[in-house]
Order: structure tokens, then C-alpha cells, then sequence
């Protein structure tokens, strides 16, 4: 049977190499992302997963390996067509990013004002509808610097699918926020997604919230995918980096520890110190 | 033993740094005449940044001109005095602002009040992440942020210049006139003959064009390229006031070698 291309997953990553400065960051990553999916891409800090949602977006351009988006590969796109790609993407940033200068409508409103022609008051209704949807619309005259961070983080969401894209990526959603706050961005992400009809790509470290609302998850270490599944599959799992990971131990295969010289040659003097 | 040659090697790493990143402003400002259009055709982009530039300086501009005037009729009385002629003090006093001390020291007071400003919104919005949003929507933030703030400065460093030196010649009659007591019909009617349109004014004025180019383009690159955490935008602020200063005192000095050779 031929493939329709709604069979065809939203996301390929084939074997995707990234280096900076010469240090390999990314070292052949493969990954596939069904529509309409919530999947999260999970690992300690510094593990490349930001990378890889970077040059998943575009913004970084890989060594070796491609991106393919709908079929499109990302990173032979000229300008034009990037841009073109990125109005159907939504980014939430990981502490929002909304625009100092504007007030919440005008932020949500710009993605709109930007790349459409519509009329004044159907942006207003468009706005607010979206703002409603993320619990703000009571919120729309205040300014960024009068929200608190999950509002901001909500603000941010709005102004995210303001265009009804069909792919969003969430640059680590949960950081800083308190329980209650979280919870309510892991329900926004899920709701919003299925309500779009679109895909999303959650970069995140936060296991327990993650596992209530994604469908399917990566881990990734030292810049590969070394276990993935389901959420249910991954509370299940015996690796002992999942274990690890979703359990919160201290011991295990990730070390907390940077590598150093032995603390007996470090303190007598024989370890060589770069300053 | 001691490596002889670290001092060249520092030396030729910080010249091909400076040459690296002359050649990236140079980048810079191509790709950003060509992303202009949306400044023109979006003309409240740009009238903004003449307001934030251009109007939110005009106290420092108008007191700074008013002293400068009032110093330079204080100090050209006493020198014109000193050869009998105190009615030529108007003549001083408007040729002196109205080619140097008009477009430098209005151009010295922009690159530190609206210069720094533009440098730390810009670096700020880099450091907040808000212009890789603004990307990632599809948006140019070459078109959307720094091309109107580069033509918003470039358009409001004329009209200040002009302030500053219309101010300066009333802080000059104040003292000479008012307070001292030149004739005051001598005092205008030197002025009146003696300052050309042309040669005087116009060549002012283009100066304070070209001081607003550089300062604005200074400004805006020194944002832009700043590193995103808090160090470095205050680095780069410094650098945007110190650039500034000397890009204006020594294109100054390559203009008046052009514009003024002795002829009137």
C-alpha cells in the first residue's frame, strides 16, 4: 500500500552530527515524529537535547545528517523558504521570550500583524481567543514585567500558536516554575496540541510532569538517543540510565562528578592546574 | 623558558580580530540597507525611533546647546574685545556652532544618550532570547528591529544638531546682548551677512548627517553583536560611547578638510 503523506511522519532526524568548535555535540541522532504526537526529548543538562531542537528548528545547521520536515529538508531551504517553514512552527522559548516593549496583546497580536493582512478587530478577537485558551484574557492589557514567570510561560504560549502552526517545540517549558503553575503548562501543551490538530517537540529535564502528557519519549546522553519509548515503557524500563533518570538516583551510569585529577594529586601539588 | 614570540602572536591575533570584525560590521551594514524597505514601508516602525531617539534627547540637547552658547558669547566677547570688535561676536558665535560645535557635540551627547540606549535594548533583547523569537516567527530581526532604529537615528541626529545650534546662538545673544550689552542690531546683522547657506549651514548639516550614520550604525551593530549575558551588553554599551566618540572627532576632522579650504 502507498504511503499517504499523512501516514509519513511530521519529523525525521537521520542521522544528525553537530559539532561546536570542534567538539562533537551531536553524534548521529535518529528520531521520527508521528502527527498529532507530544514527544519529549529527555536528558541532563549540557547532553545536546537544545541543539538538537535547534537544528531541528533550523536555527543551527548540522555537520552531517539531515532534518526533514514534511518532507522538506530544513537545512536546504534557502531564506525564503526557512521563513516560509517557520510560519507554520511555534517556539515557546524556555523563559518566553515575550517582547519587553509590548504589552501581552500586542505579543500575542504580532505573529498575526506580521505575516497577515487582517483587519484590526478580527487580530482582537484572534488575540483574545488565544489568550483565553491559556487562561489570560483578563491579562491582555498588562505589560511582561507585571507577569509572574508562569504567566509569562502562558503569555508565550499564546503568542506561540497565535498562527495555528503545525509544528511546536518547547524549549525546556517547565524551568523555574512552581508545582502548580507547572502542571498547568503540561495540560496547556497537551490540550493545545490535540486542539490544533498539531505536533509537538518538548525539550525538557522535568520526568514526572513529562510522562503524565507526552506520547512517546528520547533520551538523550552524551549527544545520542540511548533509550526511548513510551511512558508507560519507560516507568517500566530495567536500563539503568532510564532508571536512573525518572527515579532521580544519584548513582547510576550518568556521573555527577566532572572528571578531574585524583583529590590526592590535585591537594599534594602533582596534577597539572590550568587556570 | 620564556616564548619570545607570545607578544606577536597576541599581536596578530588581536589585529586579525579587529580586521574579522570590521568585516562583519561591513556584512552587517550591506544586510542591513538591504533589509531597509520594511522601515519605509512601515514608516511608524521608524517614526517611533525618531521619538525614542530623537525627542526623548531634546532636554539634554537643549540645555547642552544653551550653555555652549552661553559659554562661547562669555569667552568670544572677551577675545573680540580684545580687538575692537565685539559686534562680530553673532558672526562667532553661529559660524562656531553651526560647523563644529553643533553637529560634534550634538553627535558626543546622542552617542551617549540615545547611542548606549539603542546598543542596550538591542543587547538586551539578544540576551533575552527575544530576537531568536522573532527569528523563529519568520521575522527578520535585522528588518523589524535594527534598520528602524539605525534610519530612526540617522533622521533625529540632523534635527538635534540643528536644535543644539539654534539654541547655542540664542545663549550667545543672551550674554553678548542682554547681559552685556552688544548692539544688538550689529549682532544679527553680521551674523546675517557674514554665515552662508551653503557653505556654513549646509556643510553643517551634512556633517551631522554622516555623525548620525556612523553613531547609529555603531549603536545598533554593537547590540546586535554583543554577547547575551549581562557583562556583556555593558561591554558593549562602553564600547558604543567610546567608538562613537572617536569615529565622530575624526570623521569631523576628514569632512572640514574637504568641506572648509579658506574660501568663502
Amino acid at each position: 500500500m502507498l504511503s499517504t503523506p499523512s501516514d509519513e511522519p511530521l519529523v525525521r532526524v537521520d542521522n544528525l552530527f553537530f559539532s561546536y568548535a570542534g567538539r562533537p555535540v551531536l553524534k548521529g541522532i535518529n528520531m521520527s515524529i508521528p502527527r498529532g504526537k507530544v514527544v519529549a526529548i529527555m536528558g541532563g543538562s549540557g547532553c545536546g537535547k537544545t541543539t538538537l531542537l535547534r537544528c531541528i528548528g533550523g536555527q543551527l545547521r548540522p555537520s552531517a545528517g539531515a532534518v526533514r520536515i514534511n518532507g522538506n529538508e530544513v537545512h536546504k531551504l534557502d531564506r525564503k523558504g526557512l521563513h516560509d517553514f517557520r510560519r507554520k512552527l511555534g517556539m515557546l522559548f524556555q523563559f518566553g521570550a515575550l517582547f519587553t516593549d509590548m504589552s501581552v496583546f500586542e505579543n500575542v497580536a504580532f505573529p498575526l500583524r506580521e505575516h497577515t493582512d487582517l483587519p484590526e478587530e478580527v487580530i482582537r478577537d484572534l488575540v483574545l481567543m488565544k489568550l483565553e485558551a491559556v487562561g489570560l484574557r483578563g491579562s491582555h492589557r498588562l505589560m511582561p514585567a507585571e507577569l509572574s514567570g508562569g504567566m509569562a510561560r502562558r503569555v508565550a504560549l499564546a503568542r506561540a500558536v497565535a498562527l495555528d502552526p503545525m509544528l511546536i517545540m518547547y524549549d525546556e517549558p517547565f524551568t523555574g516554575l512552581d508545582p502548580i503553575a507547572l502542571g498547568v503548562i503540561g495540560q496547556l501543551i497537551r490540550k493545545l496540541n490535540d486542539a490544533l490538530g498539531a505536533t509537538s517537540i518538548m525539550v525538557t529535564h522535568d520526568v514526572q510532569e513529562s510522562l503524565l502528557i507526552v506520547d512517546y519519549i528520547y533520551f538523550v546522553s552524551d549527544g545520542q538517543i540511548v533509550a526511548e519509548g513510551t511512558p508507560d515503557e519507560i516507568r517500566a524500563s530495567k536500563d539503568p540510565f532510564v532508571h536512573q533518570f525518572v527515579h532521580a538516583e544519584v548513582q547510576g551510569p550518568v556521573t555527577f562528578d566532572v572528571p578531574a585529577p585524583s583529590v590526592r594529586d590535585e591537594f599534594l601539588g602533582r596534577a597539572v592546574v590550568r587556570a | 623558558m620564556p616564548d619570545l614570540l607570545q607578544p606577536f602572536r597576541r599581536l596578530g591575533h588581536a589585529v586579525t580580530e579587529r580586521i574579522w570584525r570590521l568585516g562583519f560590521a561591513s556584512r552587517f551594514f550591506f544586510a542591513l540597507l538591504l533589509q531597509s524597505g520594511t522601515s519605509f514601508r512601515r514608516l511608524h516602525l521608524t517614526l517611533r525611533e525618531i521619538y525614542v531617539s530623537g525627542v526623548l534627547s531634546l532636554l539634554i540637547i537643549s540645555v547642552s546647546g544653551l550653555f555652549v552658547g552661553l559659554v562661547l558669547g562669555l569667552q568670544g566677547y572677551e577675545i573680540l574685545q580684545r580687538f575692537g570688535s565685539p559686534e562680530y561676536l553673532g558672526v562667532m558665535v553661529a559660524l562656531s556652532l553651526s560647523r563644529e560645535l553643533g553637529p560634534v557635540v550634538a553627535a558626543l551627547l546622542f552617542a551617549s544618550r540615545a547611542g548606549s540606549s539603542i546598543t542596550a535594548e538591542i543587547g538586551l533583547m539578544k540576551a533575552t532570547e527575544q530576537l531568536k523569537a522573532m527569528d523563529m516567527m519568520a521575522v527578520d530581526p535585522v528588518a523589524r528591529v535594527v534598520a528602524p532604529r539605525f534610519w530612526g537615528g540617522l533622521l533625529a541626529m540632523p534635527l538635534l544638531a540643528a536644535l543644539f545650534s539654534a539654541l547655542g546662538v540664542l545663549g550667545g545673544w543672551l550674554i553678548g546682548v542682554v547681559f552685556i550689552g552688544v548692539d544688538d542690531g550689529a549682532f544679527w546683522s553680521q551674523m546675517q551677512s557674514s554665515v552662508d547657506f551653503r557653505y556654513d549651514i549646509w556643510n553643517g548639516v551634512i556633517k551631522s548627517f554622516v555623525f548620525g550614520a556612523a553613531v547609529s550604525l555603531i549603536a545598533v551593530f554593537e547590540g546586535y553583536d554583543s554577547l547575551p549575558t549581562a557583562e556583556g551588553v555593558s561591554r558593549a554599551i562602553t564600547r558604543t560611547v567610546v567608538t562613537s566618540a572617536l569615529a565622530i572627532l575624526a570623521l569631523d576632522f576628514v569632512l572640514t578638510s574637504f568641506m572648509f579650504r579658506g574660501n568663502s
